[in-house]
Order: C-alpha cells, then sequence, then structure tokens
C-alpha cells in the first residue's frame, strides 16, 4: 500500500516537470511615478515583492486566468484576474487610499504554512451558537473530533481518538498550560474570546511544538484591522440547568494607530437535569475578561494581551466513591446514589480554577514579505478541587496546586516566489507548586520545567498546482521534582535499584526524592498538496511527534475517587513517538463537495493505564493500574460531505471511525471514541429576515472494542463477603439524538442588527450514556434543553 | 532588533537562574487519613480487642489485621469502634470527629447469623444510631466467620432498614471496611 502510494507521488511529480513557465514582470508606482519598493505582488499562488526600483518579476506561472493582487500600505490594492498567455510585463500604478471603507472585516491571520494538511476551521457564527457552552462541545462540531467528558461540564476534545497531554491547545499564540493531563481537567478558555479555532489533526503544526501525537487546537482571537468601533452582547436563557449566560465585547479597530478589545462573560447555570432525575451538584459559575491594546506603526506593531478565567464547576454527587463496593453499587443500581432536589448550590466536590494569561508581541515587517514576531507570555493557573471530606475539612481544597508558565517565542517569516520559509526558537520556565497545606497527597509533586525549542518550516510550491512542506523541530526539555514516596511504595515500584540516586531526604516512613529527567528531542512534518483542476485536492501528510511522559504519568500515586482506582505513575516511562499518515481527498462540484481523509498513527512507547492487580487499604480493596508503555496504533477515516440542495435547502453530512490497538498486547485501546455520524438539514431564506431553521441528528453507535478490564471483588450481601464481578469496561449502548436550531435577524438602526436564535437540544429527550464520559457509572447523559439566545451587534 | 534578541536572551536566562533556588517541600500532615481501626468487645472479664493497622495509608502495605481472643457463645458483649491516625504525632483521634459529626456518619456490623447479631446503642442528635457503641449477642454454637465493620460517610440515614443496621439503602461514600475473622467458642 504504501509503495503505491509512493509510487504515485513520483508520477505527480514528473507530472510537473516542463509544465507552465510563463514569467510576469513589471514595475509598481505610484501615481506620481514614484517606484514603490517591498509592495507585495502575489501572482497566483506565487509571492513576491518588490525590488529598490519597484521592480518584480514573477516565474513558472501556468497558462490562463491568473488572479493578481497588488498591496502597498497606504495604498489602494489591485485585486483583479489577467489572463497570461505568454511571458509578459505588467506594470501598476497604485492610487493612494482616502476614503475608508465602511464596512467592517475581521481579519483573520494566516497561520497555514502546512499546505499539505487540510486543517478544520471553526469560524464566527458557529462560535456565537456555542456562546454558552464550553471548548471541547464546539469542536465537535469538527468530523474526527469528539470529546471526553466528566459530567456535562467539563470537555476535553478528542483527536482522532487521543486527548489530554497529546492535544495541545494554542490559545493567542500561546500554549495553554492549565494542568491539561488531568482527564477531569477542562481546557481553561472562554469559547466567546475565540475568533477562529482551527483544527490540525497531526503534528504537522509544528512552530508550536513537537508533542501533538493526537492534533493541535489552534485558538485566534478577533483581530479588527479597519477603523471601527462595534459591539457585541450575546445573552442566553437555558431550561436545563435553569441558567443564563452574557457576554459583551468591544472592539476597536484600526489599521493604523491603536486598536483595542475588550470581552467579557459571566455564567450562571445550576444542576443539569437527566430525563428521569436531576443530576445533583453538576451546576457552574463562570466570570471571564480578556481584553488586548495594540499600536500598528508603518512597519511594527506592538500589542499587550491578558485574560482571565475563573470557574467554579460542581461535579456530580454521586460519582464520589469511597470504596468499590460503592462503584459496585452505582454500576449494578444504573441510578445515581445521591439525587436532591434542583439548586444553584455547588457543594463539594467541586473544582475552583483560575486561570490568568498576559502576553507582550512586537512584529517588525521588513517588507510585505518577511517579518519577525517576538513574544512574551506569561500564564497563573489555580487549580482548587474540594473533595467530600469530614467536617472542616470540607472547606480545604483536597487539592491545591499553582502553575506558573513563562515563555518568550521569536519566529521569524518570510515568502519569497514560490518559497515560504517559517523559523523560530522559544523558551520557556514553569514551576508546579503543589500546596502540602490540603492535607492530602498531592496527585503531582512541585517541579520546574525548562525547555527550549527551535524550528524550521519551508513550503515550495514547484507549480501552481502542486506544492510541497517540510519541517523540522529540536526540543530540549529538563524537570526536576520533588516528591515524598512512602518507602513501601518506593520498593513496591523498585526504584531502589534504579533511581536510588534521586533520594535526598527521609521524614518517617517516607523518602523524599528528587527525580529529574533530561529530554531532546526531535520532531518533524513533510507533505505535498497537488491540485487535480475540477477543484479536486489531494493532500498527504507524514509527521513524526515526540511527548515526553507528563506529571502524572511520572508520579501519579494514589486513590482515583471517582473511579475507584489506584493509579500508580513510573519514574522508568521514556517518551513517547508517534508517526501519523494523514491524507485527504476534496472535491467539489458545483453543488456537492466531499472530503474523506483517512489515517494511520503509530505510536511507540504509547503511555496508558493498565490493570495490574489490588490493593488493599482500609477502606477495603481496589484494582491498581500503572502507566505502562506500549506499541499501539490508530487508524481511521473522517469523512465529510456539504450538499448545496438549492437556494434554500442544504445538508450537511460528518462520519467519523477509528480503531486503536496495543499491538505489544494484543487487545484494544481504552477510551476510542465509537463510530459516529451526523446529518444536518438546514433551510436558509435571506429573504426572510435572514431564517435559519436546522435539524440534526447525532448518531453515536456502541463501542465493540475495548479492553477487558473488569475484576472480581467481595461485597457485603446477607451480611458476608460475596464475590461479584465490576463491569467497568462494557461500554454503554449506541444512541441517536436530534437537535434543532433556528435564528432570525433584525436591523435595527445604523449598523446595529439583533439576531433571536432557539435551538434544542436532544428533542426526544432520550436517555443515555456515554462511553467517553468519566461519570458514566453514576448517571445518565442531560436531558432536553431549550435554549433562547439573542445576539446584538452595535 | 538586536537590543530584542538581548531581551530575550535576558528574559530567558532569568527565567533560568530564578529556578535554581528552591527550598525543600514539607511533607504533607495527613491528618485525616485512618490509620487503625480498633474494636473493642467487653463481657465481665473478658475484653477482645480487633485491630486493623495500615500506616502507610492508600500505599502498598496490606493492613494488619489482628483478633485478641475468641468470642464466647451464648454471650453479651458491650462494644466500642474507635479511629485513629497513627501517622502523625500525637496520635489523632478521629473518633472525636465521627462522634461530633452524628449525623452525617453511621458504622455498619455484618456478620453471619452463626457469629451473632449486633444492636446499636447510641444515637446522634437526630435520634438515629451512629453506631461507635453497640453490643454484640454471640450465636449459640461455636461457629468461624467474619465481622466486617464499615464506616459510611453521609449515609441516607432515614432509608429502609439503615436505622436497624442493613447497609443494603445506606448509599454514602466508605471511609473504612475492615474483615475480622473471628471464631466463637
Amino acid at each position: 500500500m504504501q509503495s503505491k502510494i509512493f509510487s504515485f507521488c513520483c508520477f505527480c511529480l514528473f507530472c510537473n516537470i516542463g509544465y507552465s513557465q510563463i514569467t510576469v514582470s513589471g514595475k509598481i508606482t505610484t501615481q506620481d511615478g514614484i517606484p514603490l519598493s517591498g509592495s507585495h505582488v502575489h501572482i497566483g499562488k506565487k509571492t513576491v515583492s518588490s525590488d529598490a526600483i519597484g521592480n518584480y518579476t514573477v516565474k513558472k506561472l501556468a497558462a490562463g486566468n491568473t488572479k493578481v493582487f497588488i498591496s502597498y500600505v497606504g495604498f489602494q490594492s489591485i485585486d483583479t484576474t489577467v489572463n497570461v498567455v505568454v511571458d509578459q510585463m505588467l506594470d501598476f500604478i497604485l492610487k493612494v487610499k482616502t476614503d475608508q471603507l465602511q464596512e467592517v472585516v475581521i481579519r483573520q491571520k494566516a497561520n497555514r504554512l502546512n499546505k499539505s494538511l487540510l486543517e478544520q476551521n471553526i469560524k464566527m457564527p458557529t462560535i456565537e451558537k456555542f456562546s454558552n457552552q464550553t471548548l471541547g462541545d464546539i469542536l465537535k462540531e469538527v468530523a474526527g473530533v469528539s470529546s471526553l467528558k466528566t459530567g456535562s461540564t467539563v470537555v476535553k476534545p478528542v483527536i482522532n481518538g487521543l486527548f489530554g497531554s497529546r492535544v495541545p491547545i494554542i490559545n493567542n499564540n500561546v500554549r495553554l498550560e492549565d494542568q491539561q493531563w488531568g482527564t477531569e481537567h477542562a481546557p481553561n478558555f472562554d469559547i466567546n474570546a475565540a475568533g477562529k479555532i482551527t483544527v490540525i489533526k497531526g503534528a504537522s503544526g509544528l512552530q508550536f511544538g513537537g508533542d501533538a501525537v493526537g492534533g493541535l487546537v489552534i485558538i485566534e482571537p478577533v483581530s479588527v484591522k479597519k477603523d471601527t468601533l462595534f459591539g457585541k452582547t450575546i445573552l442566553n436563557m437555558v431550561s436545563n440547568g435553569r441558567g443564563s449566560s452574557i457576554s459583551t465585547s468591544l472592539h476597536k479597530g484600526n489599521d493604523k494607530g491603536w486598536s483595542w478589545n475588550a470581552l467579557g462573560t459571566y455564567k450562571y447555570m445550576g444542576d443539569k437535569e437527566a430525563p428521569d432525575y436531576v443530576l445533583s451538584n453538576s451546576g457552574n459559575q463562570e466570570a471571564n475578561f480578556s481584553g488586548d491594546i495594540k499600536f500598528t506603526g508603518k512597519k511594527h506593531d506592538v500589542s499587550g494581551y491578558y485574560s482571565f478565567y475563573n470557574t467554579t464547576i460542581g461535579i456530580l454527587s454521586a460519582s464520589h466513591t469511597g470504596n468499590v463496593n460503592d462503584l459496585y453499587n452505582s454500576i449494578t443500581n444504573k441510578i445515581p446514589s445521591v439525587v436532591n432536589d434542583f439548586t444553584y448550590d455547588i457543594n463539594n466536590p467541586k473544582q475552583k480554577v483560575q486561570h490568568h494569561l498576559a502576553k507582550l508581541n512586537y512584529n517588525y515587517y521588513f517588507d510585505e514579505t518577511a517579518s519577525l514576531a517576538v513574544q512574551y507570555s506569561f500564564q497563573f493557573n489555580k487549580r482548587l478541587e474540594f473533595d467530600v471530606r469530614r467536617g472542616n475539612f470540607n472547606d480545604l481544597a483536597a487539592l491545591d496546586l499553582a502553575l506558573t508558565t513563562h515563555a518568550v517565542n521569536v519566529d521569524y517569516k518570510k515568502t519569497l516566489h514560490d518559497w515560504s520559509l517559517k523559523s523560530g526558537f522559544n523558551g520557556s520556565f514553569q514551576n508546579n507548586f503543589a500546596n502540602p497545606a490540603t492535607g492530602i497527597r498531592p496527585l503531582i509533586p512541585n517541579f520546574d520545567r525548562i525547555e527550549f525549542g527551535t524550528y524550521g518550516i519551508v513550503n515550495y510550491d514547484i507549480s501552481d498546482s502542486f506544492s510541497v512542506d517540510a519541517g523540522l523541530r529540536y526540543d530540549f526539555s529538563q524537570v526536576e521534582a520533588t516528591k515524598f514516596y512512602f518507602k513501601s511504595r518506593w520498593d513496591e515500584r523498585g526504584y531502589n535499584s534504579e533511581f536510588a540516586d534521586f533520594i535526598v531526604g527521609e521524614e518517617g516512613n517516607q523518602w523524599l526524592a528528587k527525580p529529574s529527567f533530561t529530554f531532546h528531542n526531535i520532531s518533524a512534518s513533510t507533505g505535498f498538496h497537488k491540485e487535480f483542476g475540477q477543484d479536486l485536492h489531494w493532500y498527504t501528510n507524514v509527521s513524526l511527534a515526540t511527548r515526553n511522559p507528563n506529571p502524572s504519568e511520572f508520579f501519579s500515586d494514589g486513590l482515583h475517587h471517582s473511579t475507584g482506582v489506584i493509579e500508580l505513575g513510573d519514574l522508568a516511562l521514556d517518551k513517547e513517538q508517534a508517526v501519523k499518515l494523514s491524507t485527504t481527498l476534496q472535491k467539489k462540484w458545483t453543488a456537492f463537495s466531499v472530503e474523506v481523509n483517512p489515517f494511520i498513527n503509530s505510536i511507540r512507547n504509547f503511555m496508558f493505564l493498565r490493570p495490574v492487580g489490588f490493593e488493599t487499604t482500609i477502606r477495603g480493596a481496589f484494582p491498581v493500574w500503572e502507566y505502562q508503555q506500549t506499541n499501539a496504533r490508530l487508524a481511521g477515516v473522517d469523512v465529510q460531505t456539504h450538499w448545496k440542495i438549492n437556494n434554500q435547502w442544504q445538508h450537511d453530512f460528518a462520519l467519523a471511525y477509528v480503531n486503536g490497538r496495543d499491538l505489544t498486547n494484543n487487545e484494544f485501546l481504552i477510551d476510542i471514541p465509537p463510530l459516529n455520524l451526523s446529518n444536518k438539514i438546514q433551510f436558509a431564506k435571506t429573504e426572510w429576515n435572514d431564517l435559519k431553521l436546522e435539524l440534526k441528528s447525532e448518531m453515536v453507535l456502541r463501542q465493540n472494542r475495548f479492553p477487558d478490564n473488569n475484576f472480581i471483588t467481595s461485597i457485603v450481601a446477607n451480611n458476608e463477603l460475596t464475590p461479584v464481578l465490576v463491569d467497568i469496561s462494557t461500554p454503554p449502548p449506541a444512541y441517536q439524538l436530534l437537535h434543532f436550531y433556528s435564528e432570525i435577524s433584525f436591523k435595527t438602526f445604523g449598523k446595529s442588527s439583533t439576531t433571536i436564535a432557539f435551538s434544542i437540544q436532544n428533542i426526544l429527550n432520550t436517555t443515555y450514556r456515554d462511553y467517553l464520559n468519566r461519570q458514566r457509572f453514576f448517571a445518565d447523559e442531560m436531558g432536553r434543553n431549550l435554549q433562547l439566545q439573542l445576539r446584538f451587534n452595535y | 532588533m538586536k537590543n530584542l534578541k538581548i531581551l530575550a536572551l535576558a528574559l530567558v536566562s532569568i527565567f533560568t537562574f530564578s529556578s535554581c533556588n528552591e527550598d525543600d517541600p514539607i511533607a504533607v500532615n495527613e491528618e485525616e487519613v485512618i490509620t487503625t481501626v480498633t474494636t473493642t468487645l467487653t463481657a465481665g472479664n473478658q475484653i477482645i480487642t480487633l485491630t486493623s493497622r495500615d500506616l502507610d495509608g492508600d500505599g502498598p502495605n496490606t493492613p494488619v489485621v489482628t483478633v485478641s481472643g475468641d468470642l464466647i457463645v451464648n454471650t453479651t458483649y458491650t462494644g466500642t469502634v474507635r479511629f485513629l491516625n497513627e501517622a502523625v504525632t500525637p496520635v489523632d483521634d478521629i473518633t472525636l470527629e465521627v462522634k461530633a459529626e452524628g449525623v452525617e456518619h453511621q458504622l455498619f456490623f455484618q456478620a453471619p447469623a452463626a457469629i451473632g447479631a449486633f444492636t446499636y446503642t447510641d444515637a446522634d442528635v437526630n435520634g438515629k444510631p451512629i453506631g461507635l457503641a453497640f453490643t454484640l449477642k454471640t450465636g449459640t454454637v461455636a461457629a468461624t466467620g467474619n465481622i466486617i465493620v464499615v464506616l459510611r460517610h453521609e449515609p441516607a440515614k432515614s432509608a429502609a432498614g439503615v436505622a436497624t443496621g442493613d447497609i443494603t439503602n445506606a448509599g454514602g461514600a466508605t471511609d473504612a471496611q475492615i474483615t475480622y475473622p473471628v471464631q466463637v467458642k
């Protein structure tokens, strides 16, 4: 199979030799005849800039109608089409810009350097629809992205079957450092602050890091280029959770001088409800702010950004278990052990998380084709988790982590004729402090981490319809942790032989250890994009990602209350390396388009939790799962179609399938999303106040490929210990949900408009459980939810 | 431009060097952990002590269970249960907390009928049993079996059968569960 692909690649390469060699050259001047040096010339797919006397040359153009775009700051751009047949001279005269455009242009920064991988984008209208939900919820709109949930509020994105540390999230060019290793830690990000969200299903976004074994989520904020001031307010009211949220923002745009944005969001939600009962203690509250200010000069811009995310999330009362008996009772009873009346109060267990992000950016534009960006960012993440404890301990967090991250990034971009280059380096320092005042041994220890990375990515357009790219990255990482181990645990882990050097002290029955690790990692990406004409595109990308063990994989050491499992890390873990081959065929007809994206991801030293036995404590016997490494393979396909039936009707279809195998142990991987299909039919009529009506069906099949981690425990029945099977493996049955969405817009006065949206999620109030919800042992998913949304643009 | 590079380098080096000085962390004082559960059964001069001790908490060591003697048939024992945290100095008596928060706690005693039957002899402020004090009336013939003592946090104390010691509908979360092998002679 691979050799076939290879020979096809070679075939394509040869096809392009001797094809299309037209050269266009000319001069760019002002109306007064003054040459403009450094103006941006974009012909077909080539980009050049004019030289000191305004001359430019663009070679190897294909014959036919070709797009021409000429721009220079302070002048009106030329955007036209020229029929290129033979080598020719084309001179352009630019007019000084006088009038300001009335319309608002929201510019999205072009981050696309990996042309060999088709990125998936979520744009503003969809982001507004999800205003009162989470990042994890909205990402499910992309085929191949599902979500790993804890209840209904903690939602982590899963890309092609992988999540957590394997899916870094880049917010406004800053890598989000928010204890992302935790399966019960949602990304600390307010969805309303996003202007555009991009998903890269692979490790090819090398400028952001080399460890994206699963993929990358890139969030870009709203950025306004034109001189204008506008505001937006989104108000949501929902029936399930009986809550509301408000998000309001003001944007001052400018193409020169000062511009700024400010956004505030507040959410207040009570207990959610399943069709048959209240999901007690599932409320959440959130208050967020973000703002930035930017000065744009002639050749440079400077900006400062700050955001604050503050949330309190209730964790389902019934999901707190003391021992395996409690877990067994929950699984067999099939109803939550705690169901109270609806309330807005949030009790223990709960999470209180705050995330601060501040950054400074400096961009220098040498000319229209080359730029340098320097960025310093600071992040402070405070995570408090409260558990059900005795007496006054209830007011004391059971986990209290403070994570501080400083990072410096320097990036250089250059476009030259058929070449584009991006290169840079970054350094970061991180400190994690686990407060010992909790009275509970912390899940992860104190540590310091220093990282350096450098990368280079090039893209070369061999012809108008064929481009290749390649990137290479090197990362250095050093982690120094300090942790107390029970001597019994140290021995049980067998650390004495290999890691005796780490011990620096002793306290009672504990060792004080200072484990230290250094990693040198290489990551890479290469691929091509071929256009066959008639809107048929072929993208292929191979990427190599290298990921170091995260704090939980190294250091976990204790009981996980919602799974009733003792989780153990391993200091002997090595880095994990993934090679992902992803290929996409995209074909567009006039009314119908289809995109098929098969992939295969081979992961060496894949880290995962595996059951290894039992340990007895004063609370009874618990299964023990430890982090192990194996060779894994994830293979699957994502399919998307779009059909514009006529002017009013549209249909969208998406399918995602992934198969995950543990090759060493010849087992299936745990927590792999089952096959899911979504169908959406939309009716839109512009004449009727932009009326939109949508009906969506979401179908999730049962996951039949799962490892058997069931175990036998003894429970007390009829006053005696009786062995029972605790079924923690069997996935829940398939389910299908129907959702409805409608909206209508009115022009109020001047430029302002109002949109009213009404939607229903889970129309049929279907009772179901989801395989990828950590609370599936304890309660059903949310039932029907009616939502009214008002959007004001002014 | 050069200045910027110098600035970036300076910033990076500040972070690098500022990280070198770090005080050693403080060991967590696990005040809440129950390491030891002692059940004392008294009848006349006979005192039987059943102990389960696990000094490494959630660590890998198994609790050490000791039973000081055999029970006598057809005898009524007065029982008490104590919960201690022996991992801290001075030793913390968690029994007091359980008693103070009697409304949120209940102990359950389970054993085959041949071993005997348990009756609560204490009550919380609502008149519901806690279980720190109880009586055990042993069976009439010699028997071997387990006495299982369970401490539940936030049980449904009003649920059917819970007040008489039936754990089936109790719910809540288990704070301790001890199995003592005993013999009735």
